[in-house]
């Protein structure tokens, strides 16, 4: 297998593919970004579904599959499965969950009728439409490259153009309203991109899968970083080394549809992300917490240790084990935690007391007066 | 007509009612895209039972991969509850996973799984007849009827036997709770029975198409009707239509069966959307249009009892300042002063406008709303 | 005319309905130059509809607003916005700078990013509501009345010559409202006009000059001890008028 992936990628015609699905990943992870955090995920799946009779109706029209007409196809039905949606969520009182599911269901189910009509149609070459289903990175064509490049440079660009102003209206609309921006044309831009960057991906990914290409990155960078720009750069990183392993596997592996490999690795990256990335992680607050909640209970015990020793004339009388164990289960592997760092002073029968040098800390602590709300 | 194409647009029927029934609260609940998880998600219980039981429509395979479909659910809820991925990527994230390894492991191993992608997006409703129900080699008719008539029968009990408990868990969660019924068990009940829908239905409708006839007919009831009972009549009414008219769709354009059934949920959907009595958009436009102009005669009204008697009344209550104070275009204040007059809340001398005795109880009633 | 003398704001004839169900009735409001002003009102009464039909962000069915004598969108550079806090995500990938830059946008213009100029200036900004410390810490991790404080300079970058806050004591600590409102009185003293969205009839008198009581209706506009009457807040708040009005006499 390892010998085989050597020849694919020395092979030129695939080191194109290659280059076709590393733009993609990045147009399809970085316009996710701004998809996830306007709350339109499901928007993008309804999108990428909706896409399927454009290209069946476009290839119909024309008996051709070049690339751009089948894919301006695919992005006319998906600009109006999203308006559609957008107006029936307006007239009716049908929430916007519901209008998404009809969109996508209803679009998707027209496009499998015309795509069974296409079949039947003795002369055309219709071979190939089938891959927009599950996407097929082996199939892509030169020509199919150069479009998916160009769509792709045309759909960054604009994205870093108007970064400023899509950053705006993702994060408070009201406020760019109230500034003067053209908030609704900025909106529809915006969706145009997405769209754009859900058609890009067809081919490869497929119209049932895209979703995932939009969603899962930027759920994946969103887990590693709190800045916009640096989530957007990781978004397009996972996604384009998503994209180009799971081309590479699934041209190398038989019977592998290229869509679902993709799928799989980058939700691998954002099953990583959601446990292992610092700060946001949840193994990492996961440890985190305990820190917190010994840092708390040894403060707590000190405390009341000091409490004891004050009701004494010597602070440093020993206690018995049992009133000290209020705090909860550990008691006494916590004290000889506490004894080893010279906090307290063991005493047989069990017996404890708090050292000179614990004294003082615990006093410290009392005099911060903020022993039992350490957390919040 | 043949025996054959009988039983089929009879299975046609019973799988939208079957679908039609759970989709109601799906889409009352705010979580129709739920269903679209769920019946991607239980494409990969389909194929692992499969690979162990090898009917696809064994009771034992059809309870095995719904389990596929809780466990979506389930997992999707885990993943919000960490607040690291917001409701929506959760959804969106978590179901392509399930249906990415189904996909592959069909691809990888269709010999053995009798399956392929076109059964998985289009089921195969046209060769639904051929496997036989028998007992004691009487002919029963098609399997899929037999079972999906049983996973009709248990939608209609579950929602028969919950129904106060759904429609007050629907409504109002809190309410629910405090009554004693657990939301939760409620809900889960509910996520099952899409579940073993979707499972039921996969072999006449594939995996995703499912979601039109679960969402779109019972959409299209809510435009119909307000009340609860009748809109899941009026769902399974239009999820029947929607099967017959999409049988006869797919024979006219010799196309895929399941698809046709979608493309109709959508058309009778449109019709409606557009020409609902009460909701359409069409009765919606013209309807506001005439609102539009009763509310802006009574807000006529108000502005003139507001000035009446003062010192600027002279140039408040005309036609002119209207178009100046109230930023109505010419045409409007027009259309308005006309509507107005016309309900007799006004007289008109020239530029100046009086209010009647009606007007001016109609402005006190105005304002005090 | 004399300057001095254009009203700061002007609200004319403003109704607002939503589904022709009227919110605001047929409101007319004149708000002299350098006032701090608050609206305020029962829930429901239409206080945020007010601001937000002002703003533009909301189409009235009727009604004009005039900002210095001319059309809001004329004079939209002399307005600052303060949204609700709670109008916005929080967990969105940005720091506190970055928020307060976002004042900004408007004079900048397309295409342009912000320089280092306007970084200085979002910095004075954050200084000014004591949050410089907090320039690059992730919005999510601010306390409530820190993420109110960002919002804050985000209007004070704004420059303008009228700033309209939307409950802007809503959920911060007492630290926080001290310091708010000494920056409400600075802005009022260097002749900026402040119109607040308030729900604490207790603080008024305290708080600002100028009241606007709403309930759908406008009930008064003027003077703070001239608008809260016992008559007035009958109006406004019904039965429990009276015993507001009381509460606030003790």
């Amino acid at each position: 297998m390892i010998l085989s992936i050597l020849s694919l990628v020395n092979d030129h015609t695939f080191q194109v593919v290659l280059l076709g699905t590393l733009v993609l990943g990045i147009t399809s992870g970085s316009l996710g970004c701004f998809a996830v955090l306007r709350k339109q995920s499901l928007l993008g799946d309804a999108i990428s579904h909706a896409t399927l009779p454009g290209i069946a109706i476009a290839f119909m029209m024309t008996y051709s599959k070049n690339a751009w007409i089948l894919l301006t196809g695919a992005a006319l039905a998906g600009l109006l499965g999203t308006f559609l949606m957008m107006g029936i969520t307006k007239f009716t009182k049908i929430k916007q969950d519901t209008a998404l599911g009809i969109i996508l269901s209803v679009f998707f189910g027209f496009g499998l009728v015309l795509l069974t009509i296409i079949q039947k149609i003795p002369t055309a070459s219709q071979a190939g439409l089938d891959t927009f289903l599950f996407g097929n990175a082996a199939t892509l064509l030169k020509e199919d490259i150069r479009v998916m490049i160009i769509l792709g440079i045309f759909t960054c660009s604009v994205m870093a153009i108007f970064w400023k102003e899509f950053k705006l209206i993702s994060f408070d609309p009201d406020f760019a309203k109230s500034m003067g921006l053209p908030i609704t044309k900025i909106e529809i831009l915006l969706t145009t991109l997405i769209v754009l960057a859900i058609v890009i991906g067809l081919q490869t990914v497929g119209v049932v899968l895209m979703s995932a290409m939009i969603i899962a990155p930027a759920a994946a960078a969103r887990q590693w970083t709190d800045n916009l720009g640096l989530m957007v750069f990781l978004a397009a990183i996972f996604s384009a080394f998503s994209g180009m392993a799971g081309t590479v596997l699934s041209s190398s592996i038989s019977h592998l549809p290229t869509g679902p490999v993709i799928v799989l690795i980058i939700s691998s990256f954002v099953i990583i992300s959601l446990i292992a990335a610092p700060n946001r992680g949840l193994l990492w607050a996961y440890i985190q917490h305990h820190i917190h909640q010994r840092e708390v209970r040894t403060k707590t015990m000190l405390s009341n240790l000091l409490l004891f020793s004050e009701s004494q004339t010597n602070p440093f009388h020993p206690h018995d084990i049992a009133a000290l164990t209020a705090i909860g289960k550990g008691t006494v592997s916590m004290m000889l935690k506490l004894k080893t760092d010279g906090l307290v002073n063991q005493y047989p029968d069990n017996k404890w007391s708090l050292s000179p040098k614990g004294l003082k800390i615990a006093q410290s602590f009392s005099k911060e007066g903020n022993i039992n709300h350490g957390s919040h | 007509m043949a025996l054959i194409e009988l039983e089929i647009i009879l299975i046609a029927i019973v799988v939208a009612s079957a679908c039609a029934i759970p989709g109601v609260f799906l889409i009352l609940r705010k979580m129709a895209l739920m269903s679209d998880a769920i019946s991607h998600a239980i494409l990969l219980g389909i194929v692992l039972a499969f690979f162990v039981i090898k009917d696809i429509q064994s009771p034992i395979l059809i309870l095995g991969a719904s389990i596929a479909g809780i466990l979506t659910v389930a997992l999707t809820e885990l993943v919000i509850k960490t607040n690291r991925i917001k409701e929506d990527a959760a959804i969106g994230f978590i179901f392509p996973i399930f249906f990415s390894i189904g996909v592959i492991l069909i691809s990888k191993f269709a010999g053995d799984v009798h399956l392929d992608t076109d059964a998985v997006l289009l089921g195969e409703m046209a060769f639904a007849p051929f496997e036989r129900f028998y007992i004691h080699d009487i002919d029963l008719g098609p399997k899929s009827l037999w079972v999906m008539g049983t996973i009709l029968l248990l939608n209609l009990t579950f929602i028969g036997l919950f129904y106060k408990e759904l429609k007050i868990a629907t409504f109002d969660k809190a309410l629910s709770k405090s009554l004693g019924f657990s939301p939760l068990l409620l809900h889960y009940g509910l996520m099952f029975l899409v579940s073993i829908t979707a499972v039921g239905a996969f072999d006449a409708v594939g995996s995703i198409l499912v979601v039109a006839l679960m969402i779109t007919p019972p959409a299209t009831a809510y435009l119909l009707t307000e009340s609860l009972s009748k809109m899941i009549g009026l769902s399974v009414f239009i999820g029947m239509i929607s099967a017959v008219t999409g049988y006869g769709l797919a024979g006219l354009l010799d196309a895929s069966i399941a698809g046709s059934m979608a493309t109709m949920t959508g058309v009778i959907f449109l019709l409606a959307f557009i020409f609902s009595p009460n909701r359409g958009v069409y009765v919606q436009l013209v309807r506001q249009r005439q609102q539009k102009l009763t509310f802006a005669s009574h807000m006529l009204t108000v502005q003139l009892f507001d000035h009446e008697g003062q010192k600027e009344e002279a140039w408040e209550n005309t036609v002119s300042n209207m178009i100046y104070h109230m930023g109505w275009s010419p045409k409007f204040a027009k259309q308005v002063t006309a509507v107005a007059i016309q309900n007799k809340l006004i007289t008109r001398q020239k530029d100046h406008l009086t209010l009647t005795p009606l007007g001016r109880e109609t402005a006190k009633t105005a304002m005090t709303l | 005319m004399n300057s001095q003398q254009i009203a700061a704001l002007e609200v004319q004839d403003l109704t607002v309905a939503y589904h022709e169900k009227p919110v605001l009735w047929d409101i007319d409001i004149t708000v002299p130059q350098g006032l701090l002003t608050a609206i305020v009102g029962p829930n429901g009464a239409g206080k945020t509809t007010l601001l937000k039909a002002i703003l533009g962000l909301i189409k009235p069915a009727a009604g004009q607003v005039q900002i210095f004598g001319q059309s809001y969108s004329r004079n939209r550079r002399m307005v600052g916005y303060v949204p609700q806090r709670s109008s916005v995500d929080w967990d969105f990938p940005t720091n506190a700078l970055d928020v307060v830059l976002m004042g900004r946008y408007g004079s900048l213009g397309w295409f342009k990013r912000p320089g280092k100029k306007d970084h200085e200036l979002a910095m004075t900004c954050l200084e000014k509501v004591g949050m410089a410390d907090f320039a690059n810490r992730q919005i999510s991790r601010l306390s409530g009345g820190q993420q109110q404080r960002v919002f804050l300079a985000r209007a004070l970058i704004q420059d303008a010559n009228i700033y309209f806050m939307d409950e802007p004591f809503v959920g911060v600590d007492a630290t926080t409202e001290k310091a708010i409102v000494n920056l409400l009185k600075t802005l009022r003293d260097e002749g900026k006009t402040v119109l607040v969205v308030h729900h604490d009839l207790q603080t008024l008198k305290d708080y600002f000059d100028w009241a606007i009581l709403l309930n759908v209706r406008l009930i008064g506009i003027g003077p703070v001890q001239d608008i809260i009457t016992t008559d007035n807040l009958r109006v406004a708040y019904g039965g429990r008028g009276a015993e507001i009005g009381n509460a606030l006499e003790t």
